[in-house]
């Protein structure tokens, strides 16, 4: 295993911090919410997808790593303690480098929506690019939302993924040091 | 049941609390106990709370003992909570008994069995008389140290089993269940009935054995070994991929050999009931040795009729923390239960008029 | 004679060094050399590891309770990684401990640590293991019956 990079600085106190922000995120849908903990993860994780896992993934949470993220295996390993799942389709929280067909991902059931996956998506903007219209819970009037780097049928995609509510999974949108969370109970319109 | 938010107390509770801490402390002339005083000196306390509270940490089962003010269930209520604050690391790799550092290692099925009798530190031939000196404060001569270390003995179940004699245990390599990760369900494997025997109550372990012995449930149960002394902790970090010592601790054994008639399968021999306990707690261990032989009746085609012999029974009893939460819970206030047993009670007596 | 494979001495000087006090560390690194400057990479954190028995000693495993441990991992100003897992809740022993096994995977290092930290820290645990050994030794029975005396 090579190591070279430590984790947060503060672990307690800087997970309080991101889940703090995990949590804005999730509960006002589109707002943009950034890590400010000094964080340098391997390449090519970038802050805030690194901060996430950090704070949410522990040894009892799978998590799944697209092979783009190979070289920050060791680095999640050693910090969070899990071993990366090599099962993608029941993995609590998957990283991706390129949206995947939500539908194969944990969608969790009716009884147990909680058992659904969480997707990390590193995306290149969340101030540009395609724009979008976010509408439920959390949001007291529509909100509009640029991303550049999410496939031309995203709305579409999300839109089957948001008609299995309580099912569905949940997407966090990760660029640099900040991130936006798409709950499953959103739905998202094309602005 | 139901329950009522009740607001008021708050002033009464502080205040109590306040009353609580000055008469933990005592009187202020008398020096303020230490933790490493009641580490040294209340060693069978410390073991007990980490036994029970399912937590190895002298240095904080004696701070536990020293704010429960000697309550030993409070104390290991405080471990309990303190462990749910912890990351788990990992799991560390079963402790090897037969390369324990002795302390003790006695057996009564055995007057010369290899490596022979280590007494150790045992109260059992002491007269049970009150020692004015200690009241004094003396200060004992230095222990007696032979020539010659003991070194690690074999143990005695496995002498036995070498024989053929008793019933061999093997490793089925299942991955044994954790109760502080799953609720305990029925029915429950040996792995999950040890687990709860290692942290159930001395009191309920001691009754429950005491009763097997007095006929509910009977096994004629010989010592085949106590053993007390260290052994090592070993983990493999993934990032290491080796194993490492992390230090030692404090265990005490107790094999016990049991009489078996044998079934339409086994031939008669010997079978054994198991204790493995933190610390220096002889009367637990062998008392976990007894309950856990009781409940394989069972498993060994007895019949299983006696309290001992009840797995459910005991295992829902044995835990003193759950225990304590729920009888004294009844101390709580019931007002609102209480108010319509109350009316239930008026209505009968008005009709019954 | 076969060649040990390179972590068997790591395994004993970590073995070593997870049983020393913080003070018996600070005392011996006294007599040496500096340890090179280093960042934690990990902790020093608290948790726990489960610790785990076998049914009759030698059965299938059970879970027996847990105890605490303290871990730590830095890397050194020359690049080497150490790392300490050690029983207990001392922070300050994890981080020297962990330094020290950087230093200790060191060649130019390695010889001086042996020498000054880690051989007499062992050999004082060796000392108080064998003092209770001897303890536990004068306990034990020394049966005689009539026919041996009558010999």
């Amino acid at each position: 295993m090579t190591l070279s990079l430590p984790g947060f600085a503060d672990p307690v106190a800087d997970a309080q911090a991101c889940f703090r922000a995990v949590l804005t995120a999730m509960s006002r849908p589109g707002t943009p919410q950034r890590i400010t903990s000094p964080l340098t993860p391997p390449a090519p994780l970038g802050i805030a997808a690194a901060a996430v896992l950090l704070t949410l993934v522990d040894g009892d949470t799978s998590l799944y790593l697209a092979d783009h993220f190979a070289n920050a295996a060791d680095w999640l390993r050693f910090h969070c303690g899990t071993d990366p799942s090599p099962d993608r389709t029941t993995a609590g929280f998957v990283l991706a480098d390129s949206l995947p067909d939500l539908a194969t991902l944990a969608q969790g059931s009716d009884e147990a929506p909680q058992d659904s996956a969480t997707l990390l998506l590193p995306v290149e903007s969340l101030t540009a690019g395609a724009r979008f219209t976010l509408r439920g819970p959390g949001l007291q009037a529509p909100t509009p939302l640029a991303v550049t780097g999410l496939p031309p049928d995203f709305a579409a995609r999300w839109a089957a993924n948001h008609a299995q509510f309580p099912r569905g999974i949940d997407l966090i949108l990760c660029a640099g040091d900040t991130l936006v969370a798409l709950p499953r109970s959103l739905s998202l319109g094309e602005a | 049941m139901a329950y009522v938010a009740v607001k008021g107390g708050e002033r009464a509770i502080d205040n109590a609390h306040a009353w609580l801490a000055e008469a933990r402390r005592g009187n202020p002339a008398v020096p303020d106990l230490t933790l490493a005083q009641i580490q040294q000196q209340m060693g069978r306390a410390v073991d007990r709370v980490m036994a029970e509270g399912a937590l190895y940490d002298p240095e904080l089962a004696a701070l536990a003992i020293k704010q429960a003010q000697g309550d030993l269930i409070e104390a290991a209520f405080l471990l309990r909570a303190y462990r749910t604050t912890l990351p788990r690391f990992g799991y560390a790799a079963p402790v090897d008994t037969a390369a324990m550092a002795l302390r003790r290692r006695i057996s009564a099925v055995y007057k010369d069995l290899p490596g022979g009798q280590l007494l150790g530190p045992t109260y059992d031939y002491t007269h049970r008389l009150l020692d004015f000196l200690l009241a004094a404060g003396a200060t004992p001569p230095p222990a007696a140290e032979a020539a010659e270390p003991a070194a690690a003995m074999p143990r005695v179940a496995d002498i036995l089993a070498q024989e053929g004699l008793i019933e061999t245990h093997t490793d089925t390599g299942t991955e044994p269940g954790d109760l502080t990760r799953e609720p305990l369900a029925f029915p429950a494997g040996r792995d999950i009935r040890l687990q709860a025997l290692a942290r159930g109550d001395e009191g309920f372990l001691l009754a429950m054995g005491y009763s097997t012995q007095r006929g509910w449930g009977g096994s004629h149960p010989f010592v085949g070994e106590l053993r007390v002394g260290e052994v090592t902790v070993e983990i493999t970090p993934p990032e290491l991929g080796f194993a490492i010592d992390i230090g030692d601790i404090t265990l005490t054994e107790c094999a016990l050999v049991n009489q078996f008639k044998g079934s339409k399968t086994v031939p008669p021999q010997f079978t054994s009931g198991y204790g493995l306990t933190f610390g220096h707690a002889e009367r637990k261990a062998m008392g976990m040795a007894l309950v856990d032989r009781a409940m394989r009746a069972e498993e060994l085609g007895e019949d299983a009729t006696a309290p001992a012999q009840n797995i459910e029974f005991v295992l829902y009893h044995s835990d003193n923390i759950e225990g304590t939460g729920f009888v004294e819970h009844l101390k709580l206030p019931h007002y609102v239960d209480f108010q319509s047993e109350l009316e239930a009670i008026r209505r009968m007596r008005e009709d019954t008029k | 004679m076969t060649a040990l494979p390179p972590h068997v001495a790591r395994q004993r000087w970590m073995s070593v060094l997870a049983r020393a006090t913080a003070a018996d560390l600070a005392d011996r690194l006294a007599a040496c050399p500096a340890l090179p400057d280093h960042i934690r990479l990990r902790g020093p954190e608290s948790g726990l590891v489960m610790l785990r028995g076998r049914a009759g000693g030698a059965g299938s495993q059970f879970n027996l309770g847990e105890m605490t441990v303290t871990r730590c991992t830095v890397r050194n100003a020359d690049g080497f990684v150490g790392h300490a897992y050690i029983q207990g809740r001392d922070h300050a022993t994890a981080a020297l401990a962990a330094a020290l096994d950087a230093g200790l995977q060191d060649p130019a290092r390695q010889p001086d640590l042996l020498r000054t930290v880690i051989e007499p820290l062992a050999t004082a645990q060796a000392e108080q293991r064998a003092a209770q050994a001897r303890r536990a030794a004068a306990t034990k029975v020394e049966f005689f019956t009539m026919a041996t005396m009558r010999s």
